[in-house]
């Protein structure tokens, strides 16, 4: 068990958000900006620019969501901070 | 007492056995789904199947929501805090999917292709924002309402009363919406008349919530996801399963996104759908489906995304769905699942409307004669959802009357000449795949759980903030627990029947008021959820100016380009992209209403305003979109105030520190809840 440490938990716990805040970012904005050259590219029949939009975007967001409840649990863990 | 409760909805015997419970319920929901389609087999008229479908689920909900009655305040408000992630995901599935997201979301796609996306991406993504900045603290904090947040972080009653008036301007023209769609469903698939439809859909949303307030709401709600998202995949895993030979419509669109590219340059081709030049002089589809930012810029594009899903991080009625959750982690994984139970509707909305366009397409393409349109055309023409050559599609001779004073009209049907509401995409796709009539049915039930199950969430989260943070929190804070239920009891049905009686008078304003409610929660309440939690330096005045600032923006934007546009444009228009055409057409329609005779003042204003509304704009932004501005401004405020003024009390900051860490007890204690 580790010991109740407080600043390092939300250091860490902010480290994490901003890595999933970036991941949004990216899945919400980034990759659309460039649907024009990944429609070039096709998958399974479908423009890629549009399966992003479409499914591929929603699939990285349901799968962040699963690793981020994940790694927030260990980190809460490791910290002391879990609830008991 | 808890022996007493303990096999009745939502008791310890009930948690317990929640599994075996769901799958015992959805098995039935199957079973009476195939008793359905043998009595079709059998000659039973259509009419009574579908009233079947339609009284059998509602007597259901209505059921579980008896059964689940209570007079625990912590029952009433938060369901006891013992609903486990996976169920409070499917929970908040139902309340999220809206019946206009079950009905009208495919058709969308179908209209906008690409563009339309917007609306899928916006309405998942926001669960990130959701899940890692916002839930898990609310669940820590305790809080009953969103605004009791407001009021504890931000010490006292006003920022509480902000956060209310954000709350309702967002909820209230939701929930209309919502028993609205109930009585368009009940009227087109039963023939109801549509006010008793509109006041069965009342009934309905009041026995399923009235009773046992977020408790019974929430064991429906996971009843309602089931009946929907079961409703929505069957058609288009049938309809996938005859043309594609694989039940997997997800991936199997693919090859019918590639046909409706093929089909699309044919018709341009053949002049059978409008067109524009190709580099090289070739007509091609000037909206081709797969083809970016043909309906919005690409700013509108993404401004939307954005709007829609930080919009969806601040709706109170989704939010307090975390509030259920045995405990913090549990919140968190609940918004994971969430979204996986989101998603399974949302992405596979866009293979309906391929499968759709194809259908369509195909029957453009190969040149049908006017006289040869297809059954459905007749069948949704007569409800006035189809229409061909501006007229709904009732008798092949009034179409061809209509196309025949068109010029140069082929004689032939032409996607320029069809116009097909969004609703019908899903409604009509068993009857265009053939399938029995059970199948629409089935499809009717699905829609009316998803408008019944937002429905509910919303009134809840309208009710509560009326009879905890209103009555409870700042007119009588020594009413007793018995007292506050009463209350909140009565106050929902005053806003349930004020929200179905604004329904039955059809208002359209209000209707197309309810895109603006993620604008106007995601200014009104984002930045200052966040910034209490993220940023402990935040107080009081600055919570305040930042919600006032940030809501009064995107208030302003919204009434003024939709209401006051002339005005508007007058005033902002050096900072609108209107084209010079635009601006001269808006000076001659301003001086022909200037010159007009009293006689001719309206109609020439109307002209006017109707242009001012395509023009008047900050840089282009449409005002579905305006928390674009609210949202900057509101956390600019907040930063600046804040740091004008001295800094939150040490309680405060040490408040906020607690709230960070999910060990230990909630900061708001329950006071009279059960012990769990």
């Amino acid at each position: 068990m580790a010991q109740d440490n407080g600043e390092r938990h939300w250091a860490r716990t902010s480290g994490l958000m901003w890595t999933m805040f970036v991941l949004w970012l990216i899945f919400s904005f980034g990759v659309h900006f460039f649907v024009d050259s990944l429609n070039t590219i096709k998958l399974l029949g479908f423009p890629l620019g549009f399966y992003m939009a479409a499914q591929g975007s929603l699939i990285a967001f349901v799968v962040m969501l699963f690793i981020f409840a994940h790694r927030q649990d260990v980190i809460d863990r490791e910290e002391g901070q879990a609830e008991d | 007492m808890a022996t007493t409760k303990d096999t009745s909805v939502g008791g310890k015997g009930f948690l317990d056995n929640l599994g075996k419970i769901y799958t015992y319920y959805t098995g039935g929901f199957f079973g009476f789904v195939l008793f359905l389609a043998l009595l079709e087999q059998m000659g039973v008229p259509n009419r009574i199947i579908g009233y079947g479908f339609v009284f059998l689920t509602i007597a259901v909900y209505a059921a579980i929501g008896i059964l689940s009655r209570t007079q625990e305040v912590g029952e009433y408000y938060v369901a006891g805090r013992s609903v486990p992630a996976f169920y409070n995901g499917m929970a908040t599935g139902a309340d999220w999917m809206s019946g206009a997201s079950f009905v009208g979301m495919a058709g969308t796609l179908f209209l906008l292709g690409y563009d339309g996306l917007a609306f899928v991406l916006g309405w998942t993504g926001g669960y990130v924002l959701v899940a890692i900045l916002i839930a898990p603290f609310l669940r820590k904090f305790g809080a009953y309402t969103v605004p009791d947040f407001f009021s504890e972080r931000y010490g006292g009653n006003f920022a509480r009363f902000l956060a209310v008036i954000v709350l309702l301007a967002c909820s209230f023209t939701y929930v209309t919406a919502q028993i609205f769609a109930t009585g368009i469903i009940a009227s087109r698939f039963l023939d109801m008349d549509f006010t008793v439809a509109v006041y069965v859909g009342l009934i309905g949303i009041l026995l399923c919530s009235m009773l046992g307030g977020m408790k019974a709401v929430t064991w429906t709600q996971v009843a309602q996801y089931i009946v929907l998202i079961v409703a929505y995949l069957i058609p288009v895993v049938i309809l996938s399963a005859k043309k594609y030979g694989l039940p997997l419509p997800q991936l199997t669109y693919g090859q019918a996104i590639q046909d409706i590219t093929n089909l699309e340059n044919q018709m341009a081709a053949k002049g059978l759908i409008a067109s524009a030049k190709d580099a090289a002089g070739n007509a091609v589809a000037a909206k081709p489906h797969i083809k970016p930012f043909t309906t919005y810029d690409p700013l509108n594009y993404f401004a939307l995304i954005l709007c829609l899903m930080v919009g969806t991080a601040s709706l109170p009625h989704i939010l307090m769905r975390y509030f259920t959750t045995p405990s913090v982690r549990e919140a968190r994984s609940s918004v994971a699942w969430s979204l996986f139970f989101i998603f399974l509707l949302y992405f596979t909305a866009p293979a309906y409307a391929a499968f759709a366009k194809l259908e369509v397409y195909s029957l453009i393409a190969k040149g049908t004669q006017l006289a040869d349109m297809p059954a459905w055309m007749y069948t949704y023409g007569k409800l006035g959802l189809v229409k061909v050559c501006g007229v709904d599609v009732m008798t092949a001779q009034e179409v061809m009357a209509a196309c025949g004073k068109i010029a140069n009209h082929p004689g032939v049907l032409r996607m320029q000449d069809l116009n097909i509401n969004p609703d019908v995409i899903v409604l009509s796709t068993p009857e265009i795949a053939g399938m029995p009539y059970v199948i629409a049915g089935l499809v009717a039930a699905g829609g009316l759980a998803a408008a019944l199950s937002t429905a509910d969430g919303l009134l809840l989260a309208i009710a509560n903030a009326l009879s905890h943070d209103i009555y409870y929190k700042m007119v009588n804070p020594n009413a007793s627990t018995s007292t506050r239920l009463v209350i909140a009891r009565i106050l929902l049905v005053i806003v349930a029947v004020l929200a179905a009686y604004t329904a039955s008078t059809k208002p359209a304003d209000i209707l197309s008021m309810v895109a603006w409610a993620f604008s106007l929660a995601a200014a009104g309440i984002f930045p200052a959820l966040v910034m209490g939690v993220w940023w402990k330096r935040a107080n009081t005045a600055g919570a305040i100016a930042g919600m006032i600032l940030g809501f009064g923006v995107c208030v302003y934007y919204l009434v003024g380009t939709r209401y006051f546009a002339v005005s508007f444009h007058e005033l902002w228009g050096w900072l609108g992209t209107a084209s010079k055409a635009q601006l001269d057409q808006f000076a001659t329609l301003k001086q022909a209403w200037i010159a007009a005779p009293e006689a001719g003042k309206a109609a020439a204003w109307a002209a006017l305003d109707k242009h001012a509304q395509t023009i008047a704009s900050w840089w282009g932004v449409r005002n579905i979109s305006a928390a674009l501005f609210g949202l900057p401004i509101g956390f600019l405020a907040i930063w600046i105030v804040s740091l004008l003024t001295p800094a939150p009390s040490q309680a405060v900051m040490d408040m906020v520190d607690a709230t960070r860490r999910p060990r230990g007890e909630t900061i708001i204690k329950d006071k009279g809840a059960v012990a769990h």
